[in-house]
């Protein structure tokens, strides 16, 4: 058997040190903005009650149990005592006003945590399905976490507590059908907002991005940078996150999908890279926000009664803004040059290279726009979900897969129908089921699709291949 | 076993002689029935969008003879092949609801056997096995894997079998054993060992055919197996297609060059916008004014194939196409 | 130095950890699917909550550990049958988004409130409620054994028995993917990878073929969630979609398609992590980079890395370039 030496191009070193530079650049450029904020918004918004628990950190020789209590309203529950044995250890901690409380260990081994029950508010108590008190494992350089649920009810004078029933077994009526239906195409607009853009990544280069999710916790980062660290008008940190959002796509194109492109280098080597570029900005959004909810609007929502249906004014606005930006996405596509040759290259780059178009430019503007589009879903839904965490994005990038799978691969217009139906069925979902299997029932919805209809609603046949 | 490849076409062997005579007394019409049909083809049409690529009412495929099927290009030869193979599904197969009406679905019997539905994994169990227009010799396997996996009965190949070597590695001998039999006989012998990737185009095509042969296949479909084979292994090629007639099996071929199909061929099919617009033996055909229609009204300067086109001017083109490229083929030359 | 030298027994400890078998394995079967098949499965981390549940379960409800084990693995094929129907004869991409789905909708459903009492909701399920029946499988006696810079108990959680089994099972599990995939059934998936329709044009049921290496390895991606969880707990959201990419990272960098590159690439991965982290903690200032930070910006690093390694070489420490196809159709 010959041996074969694989030729290196005389360039490709260099290439892959500029390209490593490139990421590493646009990583810490991405660190110190954000950083730039978090830093500024410790000192900027000082807690209103009590104090944050101290920060556990573990080592070599040092665990950390933690974890973060909530009450039903989803505020952080303040306050609340836990006692923790094992090891050396016999201690009480207490959550502070991030509803977190933490504890440093040094011995590993099986800890007993048990809540106090009487330092629980009014109106609430623990889940009776939750143990208490509950064992878990230290270890050593390691966090530990461990959840107990707290729940809507009353404890009777003599200790007794009585639960609320959840949400979903109160049955369905026809207010609480219109306001989970209006949640749901509130949902869907937002989520078109960035899946339009997932669709025509895909459509025009055949690539999953799979860091799309995390496109949109940026812009809802950024516009809590701007808005609230900043303190800059609301519209006017929209417009700039959007704006820099845009760039992000704009460079990210010049200086990692194109030149991988020009080395020819595989969609699916491609799509494990967005995968590698997903994990990086992840963790760089952990590494300033730490796993917390920033609010952009920490004013009290001014709510709107329409009918049987409540609404906050800024999911109003949204929704607003959402469907004039898809009417607007959807009018270029048609009607412009630009939009033409768009869904030319979809079909065809290479006809659409041979016909004259620039793919190179189209793909460009494509990026831009696409990261732009899924910035702004992030600061509307920032808004309307009355936060942003680094995981906000990655929560929704399976919606929009499952929304473009539902409207076709690489259909603009699928997207957006697509998008529509995984909304309405992720919010109706929360009439019949408990809100953890919201995400599922869309996906499940997805899975039957792809059994009947593989192409999706828009999808042509010949497609699929 | 390599001695007696024919190294020119003009020689007639025996079995040739007769594969033409078993089709010279049948008439030269579209969709004529054959005295030995092996494979008979009903009202396959496929339609992308609103076009209609293929729509052939009827065709029979003689046995044992060498059946080309030419046609300008775009004439939907290719499609009509991977329609046949189980590659592409007819518009017009019958479906549980609203298909065709009886008697205008697709039906297609191949050796006796209904093969209307069949997948593409049952038409070649069944004995009818292809190439394709683009090689797909699998390139990062060696040459010698290519071939063993073209190999019928294999019980390595179950997975519960796979695991203890001794189950599989008599049967894996006697395949390798053919293999390289074949591969002598096709002179890819010493390149056995090498990435299949690193072929040539033309040896490519031709590991591709003893990869197909590997199955002892009834009928041996090839699409377009001179495409991008220089001239000099295109006599061979076609040395290779004619002893595997004279040994007996059924050969269609697509072509759209039609010098090249001239000399080998005992029978022609000509495809024109998806239909069959003439057959014939391969002497007569070309004198069909249905023919010379389909080639000039789709292609102006057309490549007709014929020796008269052949002009000193193009010889000497090829020539130069010949020499530009890398001659790796040249031990392969005959 | 001293820091530098913990650091260095953190990485030892690692690299021998059940834990870090139990990647290796789960990277095994990914390479059965991804490496050898092409198939982008991206619920490798689903297969291993099925398997965890499915083996945690049994035994609480009393099962033997047998029967607990076999029924993890069915759970696991009945899984990849489901995923597998719709979506092997489409292109590849659907499969992986279904994956993806599919391994979500089993955390969400596995963390859910309403299963508490069979998975334990989000808190999932302690250890000793499930571990008992292995512990007491060991012929290692008590009491604990020092190899030079590992110091563990013989059986206790986290000892030598559990370490000794997790590498087993991962030898054993090397030995078995060689085997079959030097086979006429491996050369039939390696056929597959690169082009599905020359391999359909010879006979082959390639539909079936693409089921059982899906099966295949999403059985032993199973086995991997039940060494995951026997020294540790089980709790839905340890096997999420970041497992998934931690599988994909470790086999890439270790080198698709090949025998040892999962196991390798498994204990590369976390001695890369926890080598920047202790870089990190010993170098840099707590003030600008607290001992949280260190962890993250590992994760940052690892997956700056994937990115890397994808581009610049896609075959991984061990793989051979002529050999690697990561075009999946």
């Amino acid at each position: 058997m010959t041996t074969l030496v694989v030729p290196r191009r005389p360039d490709g070193r260099a290439r892959l040190w500029r390209l490593a530079a490139t990421i590493m650049l646009a990583i810490v450029a991405i660190i110190t903005m954000v950083s730039l904020g978090a830093s500024s918004a410790e000192a900027a918004t000082p807690s209103p009650t009590g104090t944050a628990a101290a920060v556990c950190a573990s080592d070599a020789t040092t665990g950390c149990l933690q974890g973060t209590i909530k009450l039903p309203s989803g505020d952080p529950a303040v306050g609340i005592k836990l006692g923790i044995k094992g090891g050396d250890l016999d201690t009480t901690v207490a959550t502070g006003s991030d509803g977190k409380w933490s504890q440093a260990i040094t011995v590993a081994g099986p800890y007993t945590i048990t809540v106090d029950t009487t330092s629980i508010p009014d109106g609430a108590v623990l889940d009776s399905a939750a143990k208490n008190p509950a064992t878990v494992n230290g270890a050593l350089n390691k966090n530990t976490g461990y959840v107990f649920k707290i729940v809507g009810g009353t404890t009777a004078s003599d200790g007794t507590t009585t639960q609320t029933p959840d949400d979903a077994t109160t049955g369905i009526t026809f207010d609480r059908f219109a306001q989970q239906f209006v949640s749901g195409i509130r949902l869907g607009l937002l989520l078109a907002l960035a899946a339009v853009g997932l669709s025509l990544i895909f459509g025009t280069t055949g690539l999953s991005n799979f860091a799309h999710g995390e496109q949109v916790t940026l812009g809802g980062l950024l516009a809590y940078l701007f808005a609230n660290v900043l303190g800059l008008n609301l519209i006017l940190a929209a417009i700039i996150s959007v704006v820099i959002c845009a760039a992000t796509g704009f460079f990210q194109d010049a200086w990692i999908w194109k030149p991988l492109r020009r080395r020819g280098i595989g969609t699916t080597q491609l799509m494990i890279v967005t995968i590698g570029l997903s994990i990086a900005l992840q963790y760089t959004f952990q590494y300033f926000l730490g796993a917390s909810t920033v609010r952009i609007d920490q004013a009290n929502p001014v709510t709107v009664d329409l009918g049987p249906v409540t609404l906050s004014a800024q999911s109003l606005i949204s929704m607003g803004i959402a469907v004039v930006i898809i009417a607007a996405v959807g009018w270029v596509l048609v009607k412009t040059r630009i939009g033409r040759a768009t869904r030319a290259v979809s079909d065809n780059p290479s006809l659409a290279a041979a016909s004259g178009i620039d793919v190179d430019r189209i793909i460009r503007i494509v990026w831009t726009s696409a990261t732009a589009l899924a910035g702004l879903s992030g600061v509307l839904l920032g808004l309307v979900l009355n936060g942003v965490n680094w995981q906000t994005g990655l929560q929704l990038l399976l919606l929009m897969f499952a929304a473009i799978t539902l409207g076709g691969l690489g259909t603009a217009f699928g997207a957006l129908a697509g998008a529509m139906i995984i909304g309405l069925v992720v919010e109706l979902t929360n009439l019949v089921l408990p809100g953890d299997f919201k995400y599922a029932t869309a996906l499940i919805i997805l899975i039957l699709v792809l059994l009947v209809r593989p192409q999706g609603i828009f999808g042509r046949r010949e497609r699929i291949g | 076993m390599s001695s007696d490849v024919p190294t020119t076409t003009s020689t007639m062997t025996a079995a040739g002689a007769a594969a033409k005579q078993s089709v010279s007394g049948v008439e030269a019409v579209p969709g004529v029935s054959k005295p030995d049909p092996i494979l008979t083809v009903d009202n396959v049409t496929r339609r992308f969008g609103g076009m209609t690529a293929v729509d052939v009412k009827h065709l029979e495929v003689q046995r044992g003879i060498i059946t080309a099927l030419i046609g300008p290009n775009g004439a939907g030869k290719t499609t009509f092949f991977n329609l046949i193979t189980g590659f592409d599904k007819p518009s017009s197969a019958p479906k549980l609801i609203g298909g065709p009406k009886a008697g205008e679905a697709a039906k297609s019997t191949f050796n006796g056997r209904d093969v209307g539905n069949t997948g593409a994994t049952k038409v070649a169990k069944m004995g009818m096995v292809r190439t394709f227009q683009l090689t797909k010799a699998l390139s990062k396997l060696t040459v010698i894997e290519n071939m063993r996996l073209g190999a019928k009965d294999q019980p390595g190949e179950n997975l519960f079998v796979s695991v203890i070597k001794p189950l599989w590695a008599k049967r894996e001998a006697e395949i390798t054993e053919k293999a390289e039999e074949l591969l002598s006989r096709f002179k890819l012998l010493d390149k056995k060992d090498d990435m299949a990737g690193s072929l040539s185009g033309g040896q490519k095509k031709l590991l591709e055919m003893a990869r197909a042969l590997m199955s002892d296949p009834v009928m041996i479909m090839l699409d377009e197996p001179m495409a991008g084979v220089n001239p000099a292994l295109t006599q061979s090629l076609l040395g290779h297609i004619q002893a595997l007639r004279d040994e007996g099996m059924t050969v269609l071929f697509v072509e759209h060059d039609m010098h090249m199909v001239r000399h080998i061929s005992d029978w022609v099919v000509v495809m024109a916008e998806g239909k069959v617009v003439a057959e014939g033996p391969s002497g007569t055909v070309m004198d069909d004014p249905a023919v010379i229609d389909a080639y000039l009204g789709a292609h102006h300067n057309t490549d007709l194939g014929d020796d008269s086109l052949l002009t000193d001017e193009v010889a000497e083109e090829l020539a130069a196409e010949v020499q530009n490229e890398e001659l790796t083929e040249g031990e392969i030359k005959a | 130095m001293d820091q530098l030298l913990q650091t260095l027994y953190a990485i030892l400890n690692s690299a021998i950890s059940p834990q870090t078998a139990a990647l290796a394995i789960a990277a095994i079967g990914l390479n059965i699917h991804f490496g050898y098949t092409g198939l982008l499965n991206f619920g490798q981390a689903g297969f291993m909550l099925i398997g965890a549940y499915g083996f945690a379960i049994s035994i609480i409800a009393g099962l033997p550990i047998i029967l607990a084990i076999i029924i993890a693995l069915v759970a696991a094929l009945i899984f990849a049958l489901i995923l597998g129907i719709p979506t092997l004869k489409l292109r590849g991409d659907y499969l992986a988004i279904v994956t993806l789905s599919a391994a979500e909708i089993v955390r969400m459903v596995g963390r859910s409130s309403l299963l508490t009492n069979l998975t334990g909701g989000s808190n999932g399920i302690t250890g000793n409620e499930y571990r008992s029946p292995f512990t007491d499988l060991s012929f290692f006696g008590n009491g604990s054994l020092d190899i030079g810079p590992f110091k563990y108990d013989l059986t206790g959680s986290n000892g030598w028995w559990f370490i000794a089994t997790a590498w087993f099972v991962v030898g054993l599990l090397c030995l078995f993917a060689w085997a079959i995939m030097r086979s006429p059934w491996g050369r039939v998936l390696r056929g597959i990878r690169e082009d599905e329709d020359a391999v359909r044009s010879l006979g082959k049921n390639v539909y079936s073929y693409k089921m059982q290496a899906l099966i295949l390895g999403g059985v032993i991606g199973a086995i991997a969630g039940i060494v995951y969880i026997l020294p540790a707990s089980l709790q839905a959201d340890s096997m999420g979609r970041s497992m998934t990419y931690f599988i994909f990272t470790a086999l890439l960098l270790g080198g698709a398609a090949t025998v040892f590159g999962p196991v390798l690439g498994a204990i590369v991965f976390f001695a890369i992590r926890l080598f920047v982290q202790g870089i990190a903690n010993q170098f840099i200032p707590s003030a600008i980079m607290n001992g949280q930070q260190t962890e993250q910006f590992a994760w940052i690093v690892i997956g700056v890395m994937l990115m890397l390694v994808v581009i610049f070489r896609p075959q991984g420490i061990l793989g051979n370039k002529k050999e690697l196809s990561f075009d999946v159709k």
